[in-house]
């Protein structure tokens, strides 16, 4: 028998408050996504097994350079935080942060690392 | 009071119990493409970097993309792309009111599994 009140236990274990702006920001981002996904697949997926130069020649000109960047990070960001929501729905506990930690790292290391690679290859 | 039967409360019945459904099966399938796209979308970034490094190493990267196994990944990415495009428009639609009744939203899934077949079809014709 615990010396808590069914008040005291109850406190903080609502909702966030949250999820409003975690709705909308998802929103936005496919939104975002649903012109950008067209854009990328007929832009980039013609150069898959092309030669080097012609792939560095084509990505050297605007259109398809910008748009594989905006590609990558909206993506990458409304990966991230999709990925926490099904997190959040199956995991708990320690392992649910870990993961949510590991994906959201995992999430920036590859959106920065396709940034880089395009600035190298734009410029 | 609340101490009592904590934790040992009946719970309804959940997913298990159920028949697959359209509804439930066009869903989850979302979630399943979202999440398997991690894969495809970090085949791409090294494929991009790869592309920045040198031309043996772009060689090397793009002959794993486009080996066979690369192409039924690469494919397969696709149609899950077009797949999670397509529940996310559905999404949308359903964030304006509409479309929430079960008939509308059976035809819908329906809708999104062909749809998202014949447009990986095409991207695998055009590109």
């Amino acid at each position: 028998m615990s010396y808590l009140t069914d008040l005291k236990r109850a406190v903080g274990t609502g909702s966030a408050r949250q999820g409003t702006m975690r709705h909308w920001s998802m929103t936005k981002s496919s939104v975002g996504l649903l012109i950008l996904t067209p854009l990328f697949v007929f832009t980039f997926g013609p150069m898959l097994g092309e030669p080097h130069d012609t792939v560095t020649a084509y990505f050297a000109r605007p259109f398809p350079a910008i748009i594989a960047a905006l590609m990558i990070v909206t993506s990458f960001m409304h990966f991230k935080n999709g990925i926490q929501m099904v997190i959040e729905d199956y995991m708990h506990g320690t392992a649910r942060e870990y993961t949510i930690i590991a994906t959201t790292c995992l999430s920036y290391v590859a959106a920065a690392a396709g940034l880089f690679a395009l600035a190298r290859l734009a410029l | 009071m609340a101490d009592v039967n904590r934790g040992k409360r009946p719970l309804s019945p959940h997913l298990t119990i159920y028949r697959p459904q359209m509804t439930s099966i066009s869903s989850i399938l979302v979630r399943i493409t979202g999440t398997g796209l991690l894969l495809g979308a970090l085949l791409v970034v090294w494929w991009f970097l790869a592309a920045a490094t040198s031309p043996e190493y772009f060689a090397t990267v793009d002959g794993v993309i486009t080996s066979f196994v690369g192409d039924i990944v690469m494919a397969l990415s696709a149609w899950a792309l077009w797949y999670h495009t397509l529940g996310g428009l559905r999404h949308l639609y359903w964030d304006t009111g509409r479309g929430m009744d079960v008939e509308t939203a059976e035809k819908l899934g329906l809708m999104m599994i062909i749809a998202s077949v014949v447009l990986t079809i095409l991207t695998l014709l055009i590109v």
